[in-house]
């Protein structure tokens, strides 16, 4: 049964992806390219690797596609005139060449024997639980065993947040009333009912749900990347139907500038708080001094805050700056 | 405290660039930037002495050992490295935007510091890490800095120059990552070190062999190896030229040093030259780098461009000095990654200075600029002296060692070709000099010399090429070091 989901979604995935690249109508592309995600992230939970596919879910699935459309709402829907070049269709059938090529000799699916399931693998499995003492592994390893390159992709959101407002501005700049279009948008779905009532019943259940990925991590699928995306969704769904004016009353964008410096500073924290116990960088176990492995879940619970909290204000912080942009074009 | 030192390294920009946020007053978060490149710096030199006396150093993050954990490893390489990134940017960061910049205003000061600091320590990241999955996030975050920096141009076409930058720098890092999987698929580790022990038993599968096809492409695009250097001209043209000078002098040196790494420590010098002979893909793609960059440089009209240009021909003298694959050939490979930082860097913040006075980076704006700006122009000429290779300059030590090596390996007709190419870089320097100084300005000539702030950092920078032109210990005699280990004959 379950070759022949896994043969559908990627027959789906594929008439997905030459749709996105031959539509000319960039909403559509939007819109298809959400589709795309949902579908690997189908694809991702047949494989078991929950984890990813909630990340994948939320984020590729979600925000992104919440964000492209802001982004469109400025820009038009129509993409412009394409050059007709045979060059790139050359470069994409090489890599995709180099791809097939490298399957070749690539361990079958599934293979106990597999190089991956025989290194490090087994040690992470058979230690968390002593080590750590949670039961998701793969909290686990992103947080503490590989926690430094957590600390990295956090970073990465850091820098994308502070490109946005660098090349776009935060969005508190420009007053021009009510002309734009993201206000527009607002103004035309504010009229919808169903929109409203739903969005109001919705959204507080929306933001109770990224509380629970949140702290829920340890146990279950979820943690703070997941947790943050969810909470920004929340807060630009509630934007995108009652005007972004509305969200900023909750949330300024002073305060959504805070949070993004204020999460990658608790995640180094706890890293310094790990070096002035004693211990190297990011090593939690010195965060209590009689038991290594709760000293570490607290530091898991430290860092994936700061995770939260950097991923909800630089998603927000973005959702602000094209918004607030449209207001003044 | 003296064994965090690899971490702190790498931290302490990593921390300050969220600070400058908070911080938010362009005085207080300058100075913020600026003692965190040079804590940066000074740790680096600690760093390059103490492994140069006692050997390589470990530190594993979290307490994890590896293959468990990630793991930072400091060896004379990546000292070396280590010390020019922090080095230039200890220079540049305390200078801003400067004229010519976004003409940002100053509500968002504190961003641009915030990107540069974070443009810096993800270029550290990457060199001082012993984790090729590390090596992705480190160059993500240097890398998303860099297309934002760029888009600040005061040029509308910065923004242009930003997207393409983006878009081929993102396919770049999309390859690393999929080289990163397969190499995993096959290995099971990530660690450089073991993945280098594993690996001569999987070498022969397609799947290795595939992972290192789309490593290198991957690094190759970060590193504008010709022909996948379109993003590079246009991204220095239209940047801040501090940027510029940054982004020169580091970003294209941190992306070559790893693709020695990968080369050298992790796939191993038999492979790469010998079974998959690379050396007859890369030597002719050098070549063409050097003359085609150099060409093309001749022809510009605005400097910048004629700089980035010339940063594809230089791009190529590294390329050429890693495809020897010979203790000399590596050797100019990377003592030319130092002086052209240095170099470079120093041309780049001349232009800089001009721009600050006059706005401009326009040849024909350039007429007669030499009297009127002599300090300035004194550090250009000296730059440019630099790029041709003239005795008693760094770039001169560069190429002694890459004719050495190509006469070692019996091949003069490289050795004419580095000749010859520098003939052409002559006459894209002396278009810039006869400007600057032999054409009428067609107006007033009042003396109106960049202020000292940017005018002291470019002599830093030009004052150390020509240092090192000369005394060459801790340049050429630390590369060869540095090679030696890469080749395995050293220590």
């Amino acid at each position: 049964m379950i070759p022949l989901i896994s043969a559908a979604l990627f027959a789906f995935l594929l008439a997905v992806a030459v749709a996105v690249a031959r539509t000319r109508d960039l909403f559509a592309a939007a819109m298809l390219t959400g589709i795309f995600s949902l579908l690997s992230a189908g694809l991702f939970t047949l494989l078991d690797a929950v984890d990813v596919a909630f990340t994948e879910a939320a984020v590729g699935a979600g925000i992104s596609t919440l964000l492209i459309l802001g982004t469109l709402s400025l820009t038009g829907s129509p993409e412009a005139p394409p050059r007709r070049s045979w060059a790139p269709l050359g470069v994409v059938a090489l890599a995709g060449g180099a791809l097939l090529y490298a399957t070749l000799d690539m361990p079958a699916f599934g293979d106990p024997g597999a190089p991956a399931h025989l290194h490090v693998a087994p040690e992470y499995l058979a230690d968390t639980p002593e080590d750590i003492g949670i039961p998701n592994v793969v909290t686990a390893v992103l947080a503490s065993y590989r926690g430094y390159d957590t600390l990295g992709e956090l970073v990465v959101i850091l820098a994308a947040g502070v490109g946005v407002l660098l090349l776009v501005g935060s969005g508190d700049g420009g007053g021009g009333g009510e002309r734009a279009l993201g206000s527009e948008s607002h103004v035309r779905m504010r009229e919808k009912l169903v929109l409203r009532v739903v969005a109001r019943r919705l959204v507080p259940f929306v933001l109770l749900f990224a509380l629970y990925v949140q702290f829920h991590g340890d146990y279950g699928p979820g943690g703070g990347f997941q947790a943050g995306v969810v909470f920004a969704a929340g807060l630009i769904l509630y934007g995108m139907i009652f005007g972004v004016d509305e969200v900023r009353r909750v949330v300024g964008p002073r305060a959504v500038e805070v949070g993004i410096a204020a999460g990658v500073l608790l995640f180094i924290g706890v890293g310094v708080a790990s070096l002035l116990g004693g211990a190297n960088f990011l090593d939690y176990s010195a965060l209590d001094p009689h038991d290594p492995a709760h000293g570490r879940h607290l530091g898991i619970l430290g860092i994936e805050l700061g995770v939260g909290v950097t991923v909800a204000s630089v998603m927000t912080a973005i959702y602000y700056g094209f918004a607030g942009r449209s207001r003044r074009a | 405290m003296s064994e965090h030192l690899p971490v702190l390294q790498v931290v302490i920009p990593l921390l300050c660039a969220p600070l400058a946020l908070l911080v938010r007053r362009e005085a207080a978060v300058r100075t913020l930037a600026f003692a965190a490149a040079a804590a940066s710096f000074a740790i680096s030199v600690a760093l390059l002495v103490s492994v140069l006396a006692d050997g390589p150093i470990s530190y594993p993050l979290g307490g994890w050992y590896p293959p468990l954990g990630i793991e930072y490893r400091v060896d004379t390489l990546s000292a070396f490295v280590l010390c020019v990134v922090s080095g230039v940017a200890a220079v540049l960061l305390p200078l801003g935007p400067g004229r010519g910049g976004h003409g940002l205003p100053s509500g968002r000061l504190h961003w641009f510091y915030a990107a540069l600091l974070l443009a810096q320590a993800g270029l550290l990241g990457v060199t001082i890490t012993g984790d090729l999955f590390n090596v992705f996030v480190f160059l993500e975050i240097s890398s998303l800095a860099s297309y934002v920096l760029v888009g600040l141009g005061s040029d509308r076409r910065a923004l242009r120059a930003a997207f393409t930058y983006l878009v081929m720098g993102t396919i770049g890092g999309t390859f690393v990552l999929i080289g990163i999987g397969f190499a995993y698929q096959m290995t099971g580790t990530l660690n450089l070190d073991d993945l280098a022990q594993r690996l001569p038993e999987v070498r022969h599968k397609s799947t290795m062999l595939a992972a290192f096809a789309f490593l290198s492409v991957g690094v190759s695009l970060k590193l504008a190896v010709f022909p996948l250097h379109q993003w590079l001209p246009n991204a220095y043209a239209y940047a801040p030229p501090v940027v510029s000078a940054f982004l020169a002098a580091t970003a294209t040196k941190v992306a070559y040093y790893l693709l020695a790494r990968l080369v050298f420590t992790v796939f191993g010098v038999a492979y790469v030259f010998g079974e998959l002979g690379l050396g007859w893909l890369l030597f002719p793609l050098s070549l063409a780098a050097i003359f085609a960059g150099a060409l093309a440089a001749i022809r510009q009209t605005d400097v910048k461009k004629l700089l980035a240009y010339s940063s594809v021909s230089q791009i190529g003298y590294l390329t050429l000095g890693l495809s020897f694959a010979s203790l000399s050939g590596l050797t100019g490979g990377l003592v030319h990654l130092f002086n052209h930082a240095l170099t470079k860097g120093g041309l780049f913040l001349a232009v800089a200075c001009v721009v600050a006075r006059s706005g401009s980076s326009r040849l024909d704006d350039w007429r007669g600029i030499g009297r009127r700006m002599p300090w300035t122009m004194a550090a250009f000429v000296a730059g440019g002296l630099g790029l041709i290779g003239v005795p008693g300059t760094a770039g001169f030590v560069s190429k002694w060692y890459l004719v050495q090596a190509a006469l070692e390996a019996g091949r003069a007709e490289l050795a004419l070709g580095i000749l010859a190419s520098s003939l052409l870089a002559v006459v894209y320097v002396w278009r810039v000099v006869e400007t600057a100084y032999f054409r009428d300005p067609g107006g007033p000539e009042t003396r109106a010399e960049a202020p000292l702030s940017l005018l002291g950092p470019t002599w830093v920078l030009i004052g150390a090429s020509l240092y090192f032109g000369v005394f060459t210990e801790w340049s050429a005699g630390v590369a060869s070091k540095a090679a030696a280990m890469l080749l395995g004959v050293g220590p």
